[in-house]
Order: C-alpha cells, then sequence, then structure tokens
C-alpha cells in the first residue's frame, strides 16, 4: 500500500524533482485531506488553498525546468504566530481576529524564498501561552492519536499543538513552530512526531508575534528529522531586523543526519529524575540510553543542579516580558476594539474582551512581578537564576557532548483531564523549560508509544550552535526506535 | 508574600484590563497560588550572580543611519479600527 | 549678585531648581527604525511598522543617535559609560504604541558632568549634570479637530531624543535661563541638537521646591512638564515657587505631582494624575542587547569634536583682543563666530569687532535676516573693511557702501568704483578745494584766527562736503591747519 500521504518531506522533495509527482497533486491532496479532517481536528486557523493551488502551479514550472528552491513545491503549515503577508495572523487571539500583516515574517520569508507553499495558518494556544492548546480563542485542536481504550478527545500540547496536530494527520508535510518554554518539543511528543527548538538567536524573531522575546525561538516540526534538518536549514540564519539574532554560517543540517554517536558523550541528568515521574516515561528514557549506548555513544551521569527552579524562574521571566510585549494590543493601531467613553475605557474593555482567561492571567502576573517594589525580588532575580541554569548546562558540556532526557513527564492526556490548578498545567513544561531559559538547542523524537497507545517523546538537549550533534543523536534514537505508528486520525487513512 | 485582591485589581489598572469583581477573585486565588509557587526561588543563593543576557553570543550591532523605511501610510493604517484620513483615532483624550 | 529669593510674609525662601532637559538628538533616521527622524512630514508618513508598534517588529539601535549622544556627553565634560542598557518603561498612552518606551533607566550612557553659565552680573556658576541617557519621542495626540475623538500622528514617535538631568543646583529663574540658553548653544556647536524649541527639539521639565533661607536639605517637590521655551521655564519658576511659599506659609503641604504651566494665565495647575498610574514596571528590553561602546571610538569621535563656546571665547579674546563682553556675543552662535573669524582673520581685528558688532549687526536686524542667509558674505565684509585700511574709502562713506552692499549684493570695490567713492588723497586736489573754501569764506577765516578755533570744524565739515565726502579726513585735517596758518 502506497499513497501520497506516505510522503515524507524529503521524499516527497525527491518525486518532485524525479516528476514522479506534481506539485499540483501533492497541494491538492493535502488540501483535500484538510478539508476531509479539519473541521474535526480543528489545526488550521485559516485555510488558504487557493494561493497554495497558485503556488503550486509556478512549483511545477520551475521544477519543469529543473529549477526552485530546495523546498519547491512542498505543502506546509505555518504557526499563527508568524506574520504572513496578506493572510490574516491571529496568535489564536480575539484581540487579533481580523488582523491582516501588510509583511512577512523572516522566517517565513525564507521558507517561501526556497519555494515551501503554505496551506494555511495553524492553531496554537493564545499568543503561545500554554501546553494544550486549549486556549485558542479559535477552539482547541484535537490531537490525531487516540487511546486504545477510549474515544476521549486528546489535547496536542502547546503551545504549537495545531502545527503538531497537523504535521502527525498528514495534512502538511512540516510546519513551522515557536518554542519558549517547550512549545515545539511537546506537542511534538504529544503527537508523536519530530521538533527542533534551536538555539536562541538561530531563527529570526522578526514578524513573530513575540510572547516573551528572551526566550521566544522558532523552529521546524516534521515527520522526522531529516525533514527538520530541510526545513531549518531554510529557516534560520542572520537577520540584521533582528538585534538578538546570532551572524553564525547556516551549515548543512542534514548532512550531520548519519554521523552516528560512536564516541559521543551523552549525560543523563540526574536532577530530572523528579519525584513521581511515571514508570513508563522512566522505562523509555532508559530504552533511550540503550540505544545510544548500542550504537557506541559513551553515557554518563551529570548533575543540573538548578534544574528545579527552572520552572519557576521561567514563568516570572516568561510573563513579565509578556504583560510588556503584549501592551500593544489596545485597540488602537490594529486588531479589535471595543468602545469606550474614554481612552483608558476603550483599553480596558478592548483588552478584557480580546484577551483569554489565560492571557489575562499571565499578563496580571507579569505586571505584578515587574510593579514597583518587585522587580528585584522577581524578575533579576529570575534572571540570575537563567544564569545558574545556563552555567549549569556549560558545565556539563564540558564532559558531555549531548544530554538525554524524557521530553514531558506524560503523554497526551485527554482535553477534560487538564489540570484546573494553573500550577499543574506549568509542571507539563518542566524538562523542556531548562534548555529554554539557558538558550541552548534541543530537539524531541518520538520514541516509542505508552501502555494506551499514546506517543512518547525523547528530548536532547545541545550546546549552543550545534543542532547538528543533535541531529545525529537524536537521528540514531529515531533509527532504533523505528517509530512507524500512525495516529487513528491520519489523511492516508480512508474513513 | 500575600497576594490580595486590591493588587490583582490594581494590577488590572495597570495593565488596562477590564475585570469584573468575581474574576478579580478568582485571579487572586490562582494568582496567590502561583506567587506562592515560584517564591521557592529564594532558596537560590545569587550573590554575584550577574543576570543572563542571551548566549552571550550575538554581538552587539549599530544600524548605518539611514531613511530606509517609513512612507507607508496605507500600510501603518491598514488595519486600524476607526481611521480618520491619515490618522488613528481614539477617545478624546482631555489634558 | 544678591541671591535670588522669595520674600513671604514670615521671611524669606530660597528656590531649589533641576530641569530635565529633552533634546531632539539630530539624526536622519530614528532610534530604533529606519523611518526619517525630519519634522513636519503628512502625518503618519515619516512611520515605519516598527514605529507602529506592529506584532513582530523589532528595534535596531541607531549608531549614529549612539554617536550624538556620547559627542553631547564630551561637550557637557561628563563621564561616558562604555556599557550602557535600554530599558521597557511600561505605561499606556495612546501616542505610545508599544505600550512602552524604550530609554535608558538604570545604566545611562552618560554619567556626572556640569555646565557652566555666566549670570548678567558676570558672576560664573558650574551646574551639575547627573547623568544623560537616549530615549523614544513619543506620537503627537491632536485634540481640536474632532468633538469627542482625539487623532493619532505617529511621526514623532520613536525619534530620538537625549534626556539630560541637571542636579538641582539652580537657585533663581535667571539661573535656569543662563542654564538653558548655555545647554542649547553647546549642543548647537556640537550639531547633536538644533535646539529648536518651537518645533519642540528641545523641552524641560523642571523641578521646583522652595526652602526657608538658611534651611538643610529639600522640601517636597513639584514637576512641571513639558515647558517649552525658555521664558516659559523662567516664568514658571517665578509662579511655582510663589505658589509653594503661600501653601508652606499658611500651614498647608506641598503634595508630590505632575503640574503644567499655562503661560496665558501665568499660573501651573496639577495633572491630577493617580499615584497609583504611575508604575513604570521599567526591566531590560529584551529585545536589545546592551550596548557596549569602544573606548577608541569615543577617542575617535572626542578628536573630532568642534571647538566648545568656552574655548572659542577664550581664543577670540587672546587672538582678536576682543572684550569678554564682546567674546561673548561674537560666540553666542557657531555661525557668528564663524563669519567673525572669517572677516577677523589677517584683517585689522579691531576694525573688523566694531564693524560686525556695531553696522553689520545692525544692518542684519534692519533687514530681518540672520547671519545665515545674510546678504552681505563674510568675504564680502572682509573686502569692504580692507578698503578702509588701505585707505580707498573712509569710514564714513564705507556706511554708505555696506548699505548699497545689503541692497545690491554687489561687491564694495564695484560699488565704490561704481559711484567713483574712491577716496582722495592728491594733496593738489584737496589744497584747491581748501583754498576756494577759505577764499569765499574770508571773515570766518579771520575770526579763526583772531582765536575762534571752534570753527576749524567747519572748514572741516565744508571741505569734507566740496570733495563729496571722499577726501582723506587725515589730509584734510593737515592741509586745513598748514593753510590756516599761513
Amino acid at each position: 500500500m502506497s499513497s501520497i500521504f506516505d510522503y515524507t518531506l524529503a521524499s516527497a522533495r525527491e518525486a518532485l524533482r524525479t516528476r514522479k509527482i506534481s506539485a499540483v497533486e501533492l497541494v491538492d491532496a493535502h488540501i483535500e485531506a484538510i478539508e476531509r479532517l479539519d473541521d474535526g481536528l480543528n489545526s488550521f486557523i485559516t485555510r488558504t488553498p487557493e494561493q497554495a493551488r497558485l503556488a503550486a502551479k509556478e512549483a511545477d514550472a520551475l521544477l519543469a525546468k529543473g529549477e526552485g528552491g530546495s523546498l519547491c513545491g512542498l505543502p506546509i503549515g505555518i504557526k499563527d504566530l508568524f506574520a504572513t503577508e496578506g493572510v490574516r495572523t491571529t496568535a489564536a487571539s480575539k484581540i487579533l481576529g481580523n488582523f491582516v500583516p501588510p509583511y512577512e515574517s523572516t522566517v517565513t520569508a525564507n521558507l517561501k524564498r526556497d519555494g515551501a507553499i503554505s496551506l494555511g495558518k495553524l492553531n496554537l494556544d493564545e499568543f503561545a501561552m500554554g501546553s494544550t492548546n486549549l486556549t485558542s480563542a479559535f477552539g482547541g485542536v484535537e490531537n490525531p492519536w487516540k487511546r486504545r481504550d477510549s474515544d476521549a478527545k486528546l489535547v496536542p500540547g502547546g503551545s504549537s499543538g495545531g502545527s503538531a496536530a497537523a504535521v502527525a494527520a498528514g495534512l502538511v508535510l512540516g510546519a513551522t513552530g515557536t518554542d519558549t518554554g517547550g512549545s515545539i518539543r511537546q506537542p511534538a511528543a504529544f503527537c508523536g512526531i519530530a521538533g527542533i527548538k534551536p538555539t536562541y538567536g538561530r531563527c529570526s524573531r522578526f514578524g513573530t508575534i513575540a510572547f516573551a522575546s528572551s526566550l521566544d525561538q522558532a523552529g521546524p516540526m516534521a515527520r522526522n528529522l531529516q525533514d527538520c534538518a530541510i526545513l531549518l536549514e531554510s529557516m534560520a540564519g542572520f537577520d540584521p531586523k533582528d538585534s538578538t539574532s546570532v551572524n553564525r554560517p547556516v551549515p548543512h543540517y542534514e548532512a550531520a543526519l548519519g554521523r552516528g554517536v560512536k564516541g559521543l558523550k551523552v549525560g543523563i541528568p540526574k536532577e530530572y529524575r523528579i519525584d513521581g515521574l511515571p514508570a513508563e516515561i522512566e522505562a523509555i528514557w532508559q530504552q533511550g540510553i540503550n540505544w545510544l549506548k548500542e550504537a557506541g555513544a559513551e553515557v554518563v551521569d551529570i548533575s543540573l543542579p538548578h534544574t528545579k527552579y527552572g520552572l519557576p524562574a521561567y514563568y516570572i521571566a516568561a510573563l513579565a516580558e509578556a504583560s510588556s510585549n503584549l501592551a500593544r494590543y489596545d485597540g488602537v493601531r490594529f486588531g479589535e476594539r471595543v468602545k469606550g467613553e474614554s481612552l483608558d475605557a476603550l483599553y480596558e474593555a478592548t483588552r478584557a474582551a480580546g484577551f483569554g482567561d489565560e492571557v489575562k492571567r499571565r499578563i496580571l502576573l507579569g505586571t505584578y512581578v515587574l510593579s514597583s517594589g518587585y522587580y528585584d525580588a522577581y524578575y533579576l532575580r529570575a534572571q540570575k537564576v537563567r544564569t545558574l541554569l545556563q552555567r549549569d548546562f556549560l558545565k556539563a558540556y564540558e564532559t558531555v557532548d549531548v544530554i538525554l532526557a524524557p521530553t514531558a513527564p506524560s503523554g497526551a492526556f485527554a482535553w477534560d483531564e487538564k489540570p484546573t490548578d494553573p500550577v499543574q498545567v506549568y509542571l507539563n513544561d518542566v524538562f523542556t523549560v531548562p534548555a529554554s531559559m539557558a538558550g541552548v538547542p534541543a530537539l524531541s523524537v518520538p520514541a516509542g508509544l505508552d501502555s494506551r497507545g499514546v506517543p512518547l517523546g525523547l528530548q536532547l538537549i545541545g550546546r549552543f550552535f550545534d543542532e547538528e550533534t543533535l541531529l545525529a543523536a537524536g537521528s540514531v534514537l529515531e533509527k532504533a526506535a523505528s517509530f512507524t505508528h500512525r495516529p487513528t486520525i491520519h489523511a492516508g487513512v480512508s474513513a | 508574600m500575600s497576594l490580595d485582591a486590591k493588587t490583582v485589581a490594581k494590577m488590572a489598572r495597570l495593565a488596562r484590563v477590564g475585570l469584573s469583581d468575581e474574576q478579580v477573585h478568582t485571579y487572586q486565588k490562582e494568582m496567590q497560588g502561583i506567587i506562592g509557587w515560584v517564591d521557592q526561588l529564594n532558596e537560590v543563593d545569587v550573590t554575584d550572580v550577574p543576570p543572563m543576557i542571551g548566549t552571550g553570543l550575538a554581538q552587539p550591532r549599530l544600524r548605518d543611519d539611514q531613511v530606509t523605511d517609513g512612507n507607508c501610510r496605507e500600510k501603518v493604517l491598514s488595519n486600524a479600527p476607526d481611521r480618520e484620513g491619515p490618522f488613528y483615532t481614539v477617545p478624546k483624550v482631555v489634558e | 549678585m544678591s541671591a535670588y529669593r522669595i520674600t513671604g510674609e514670615t521671611g524669606e525662601w530660597e528656590v531649589i531648581v533641576g530641569l530635565e532637559v529633552h533634546a531632539q538628538i539630530v539624526s536622519q533616521s530614528k532610534l530604533f527604525s529606519g523611518a526619517s527622524a525630519e519634522y513636519g512630514g503628512e502625518p503618519n508618513t515619516h512611520v515605519s511598522l516598527v514605529d507602529a508598534g506592529f506584532p513582530g517588529m523589532l528595534p535596531v539601535l541607531n549608531r549614529e543617535c549612539v554617536a550624538q549622544a556620547v559627542r553631547t556627553g564630551l561637550g557637557l565634560r561628563a563621564q561616558i559609560n562604555l556599557f550602557s542598557r535600554f530599558d521597557r518603561k511600561n505605561y499606556f498612552y495612546a501616542d505610545l504604541p508599544t505600550g512602552y518606551q524604550i530609554s535608558q533607566f538604570e545604566h545611562p550612557i552618560v554619567g556626572k558632568g556640569a555646565v557652566e553659565i555666566e549670570l548678567s552680573d558676570g558672576e560664573v556658576r558650574h551646574i551639575g549634570v547627573t547623568r544623560m541617557h537616549m530615549e523614544q519621542d513619543a506620537g503627537k495626540s491632536i485634540h481640536d479637530q474632532d468633538p469627542t475623538r482625539s487623532f493619532i500622528d505617529l511621526n514623532r514617535a520613536g525619534v530620538a531624543l537625549m534626556e539630560i538631568v541637571s542636579e538641582p543646583d539652580i537657585r533663581s529663574p535667571e539661573e535656569a535661563g543662563a542654564y538653558l540658553r548655555k545647554l542649547r548653544q553647546i549642543l548647537r556647536y556640537l550639531g547633536t541638537c538644533d535646539g529648536n524649541m518651537e518645533e519642540g527639539s528641545m523641552r524641560a521639565d523642571v523641578n521646583v521646591s522652595v526652602r526657608r533661607e538658611g534651611e538643610e536639605g529639600y522640601r517636597t517637590r513639584c514637576e512641571i512638564k513639558n515647558v517649552n521655551s525658555v521664558r516659559f521655564v523662567m516664568q514658571a519658576i517665578e509662579v511655582e515657587a510663589q505658589r509653594q511659599v503661600d501653601i508652606w506659609e499658611s500651614g498647608g503641604e506641598i503634595d508630590q505631582e505632575t503640574r503644567l504651566f499655562d503661560h496665558v494665565k501665568s499660573e501651573t495647575r496639577s495633572l491630577r494624575t493617580k499615584e497609583d498610574a504611575h508604575d513604570y514596571r521599567y526591566f531590560p528590553e529584551p529585545d536589545l542587547l546592551p550596548l557596549v561602546i569602544e573606548q577608541s571610538w569615543v577617542d575617535e569621535l572626542k578628536a573630532a569634536l568642534p571647538e566648545l563656546p568656552e574655548d572659542k571665547r577664550a581664543r577670540l579674546e587672546k587672538e582678536y583682543g576682543v572684550s569678554r563682553y564682546e567674546s561673548g556675543v561674537l560666540t553666542a552662535e557657531q555661525s557668528v563666530a564663524d563669519f567673525y573669524e572669517t572677516v577677523a582673520r589677517g584683517a585689522d581685528a579691531r576694525l573688523a569687532t566694531n564693524w560686525i558688532l556695531g553696522d553689520f549687526f545692525a544692518a542684519l536686524n534692519r533687514t530681518g535676516r540672520s547671519i545665515e542667509d545674510s546678504p552681505v558674505s563674510a568675504e564680502a565684509l572682509r573686502e569692504l573693511l580692507a578698503l578702509i585700511s588701505d585707505s580707498t574709502i573712509n569710514g564714513k562713506i564705507a556706511k554708505e557702501v555696506l548699505e548699497d552692499m545689503v541692497e545690491t549684493g554687489e561687491r564694495a570695490s564695484v560699488i565704490v568704483d561704481r559711484k567713483g567713492l574712491r577716496q582722495v588723497t592728491d594733496t593738489g586736489a584737496i589744497e584747491a578745494a581748501i583754498n576756494d573754501i577759505l577764499a569765499a569764506n574770508a571773515d570766518k577765516v579771520a575770526e579763526y584766527k583772531s582765536g575762534k578755533d571752534k570753527l576749524f570744524g567747519f572748514f572741516v565739515g565744508q571741505t569734507m562736503k566740496a570733495m563729496k565726502g571722499k577726501a582723506n579726513p587725515a589730509m584734510v585735517n593737515e592741509l586745513l591747519k598748514k593753510l590756516l596758518a599761513s
């Protein structure tokens, strides 16, 4: 059995180049799949089939001449946090419900430059604030995976839940995500796909709607690491419009995939063995250790002593920055306005109606930790704790090349199992946040299924700008796991 | 540190987020819980630790002083919820 | 000079003033965006999506603005901080698109410095500068176009400003005026701010408090926001200090608050802002790296700095022998000093000084022109003065020639030739004229000879008249004396 939905990004690229398939066929099939499945999954906020079909025709013309960029004719999806010129960009918030940017983010411009075809804008937690995708003003996203024993809707993780679900369900060959505290890795793990959060400064933040400026980083999400490598090579690069962008050449990431791990030192951080870690997570982690050992890596126990402070420090830093970054949504220059008698009344009404509960809670908390008298106690202290977290990693990298850990403390849970206590929800990010805080790169690859048939991911954390070693080690895990399971809801499964 | 309803209401005013009394009450409880949880950071000794600045690998950059942008009024006003000719508008501000 | 005091019912009060001056940095583009920083323009045209705070837009710092700030710091003889940083100052306002102003709160680029001021009685005082930092300007709200709405123009939003904060060293309206004028002069010399207060290029927040004569420490101060002329700053201090004295003396208390100066009513009034409305929640701007500059760059900027007013003044006094008063007038504007030096260099400096401060300034005044668009160039004036020095024309004729130059724009020598104004130094011609006059006024000659010395002036006048003013005055005198004595 072979269907158009068996293509990975890499194999589709080959098929397009050898003209085994046309871009129009490929794009049409995916548009059809979206129409067939996404009313249920809700992974797209905005679909752009007309533009995609036009772009596919142009791609075919280029491909016929043996031209076209590295992604020519490949259908992907864009997290609705990246501004796309002329295409509604909402951040999954009511307040930007009808916002049409007159500009393009650098990351999506890079993908376009290389010929990728966007099928539309993917759902997320409102302003990327969440790890369930249930905070979207455009409705939650359903994880295409189901438990073996239940039909309950599962969350796809978040905030890049729409990206993860769309990739997992075969609606797109790849997608962009953004990761502030785990927003690429955790949904990738929940949906059984691969995702990379690059080093802070690797991908430009220009044109990407900000959540927390010092943490936000764009990255690729796809069915495997080769696809991620192809996408990352296009997305990454220095951008003079982002003052925090780092001017370093972009390597040919695909070339790193086959390097293997012989002689590589892999660190296992003892602090990640948290109380109450489910046995299945523990087991998959051990499995990962064994796989790497078998492939010739040396496994070393390490300590990242400040790990437990990562999460609370993250929430302070991220929320403080968010409270300021979201001040611009005031109903004056763009976005939805609710009328008010006075300027302040307009602001208060606009922001009360425009933001969802989670966003409001985070704005209020961020405002509080920056308010007079508390800056030193909260924000400054959190940034100092970040330095300690970063030092933990830098010290570890004196002895190891890469760190292996679980991606999340659980697999995907059901929509109605979301804890009501915000702190419990935040704990989802416990393993992903430290790398975000330190600015180091990390990825997640699917490693297996839990006893209820839901995917689990393994995380690799690397040195600054050493995405290549991550890809090499990740690729070994990927091969060993030979994760070929498909979710219940998938484009290639006819109803 | 206790985070009372009055403080929550004050934060809402500072952040220009209109809240009902009921919402203030709900947020107060949640925020109190979160702040209680983050207070564990006080255990960390941060003496002589500088605040982190990115990866430390980005080079400070300065732009040349040239006019390379602007003159795009229609773009600037393209999403305005209420515009009047070349202007954005707000309810009358009395100074 | 006797100290400035406000006499109240219960005694004498001293005024304490500190100024925060916002000066627009001269640059082509804005502090963090590539939009034009030029004043004016159609509404919302000098605006980029960065300035309008669109989602995902990011700031990138303008090198020239940093250089201008460093130059200004050097001009204020202040400490330059090689490490500085931008912070966000968070508050909501209609003309603040992002909801925060990017400003240097904790680590300004310039530290302590001083400004030397000279008062009308010649007393010299040093006013301390606490710090100077860079920040963004806000946009403009227009309130008078619509009954229910204010209109927002973001052309100014994001333009680079320097905020120069003085120590509370100022003790009178006069000192405040002198400080502002001096600051303006320095910035204009440096070319870092055009000092145009009408266009808002310079404006001041004025912190005023009062205390009893001899009292230690400070009482509560009020901040008068956004005063936009030297005169208004001086008036505002006067009325605000008086208001505070009245309140203290009647047993009241001063609230620390922000006030506005109404120059029409000549009063200040409270802006009545709620206390908790101001919690700016400063934190380091995460979209920018800290600003680290090299000492070598600072040295380069320093080496290329123009001569500052004080230095220029001292040099003019030494090189051209001008008085302290004259040097003050000549260096008030760089353009005047440049003009002066072009004229005076290699010429009779005293003649140049007298002519520029006298007839030339009078001509400018009369025609309503400034030195920049003077109808007579410095080179042309120098030529005129050279004609005096080499006795081609005399001073009186020169005045006439200058007027002609102002009117026609012609060169002095051309006018002198066209009108035949060349001074007559031919002894024979002058003698002939004198002999005619003496012959026609035999009676007066007799009177003179009998001792009426005053008549000498009459003969001089008659001779000059006969010679149409062109005779060399010294020769007329000499020949008259000789012929009257014969």
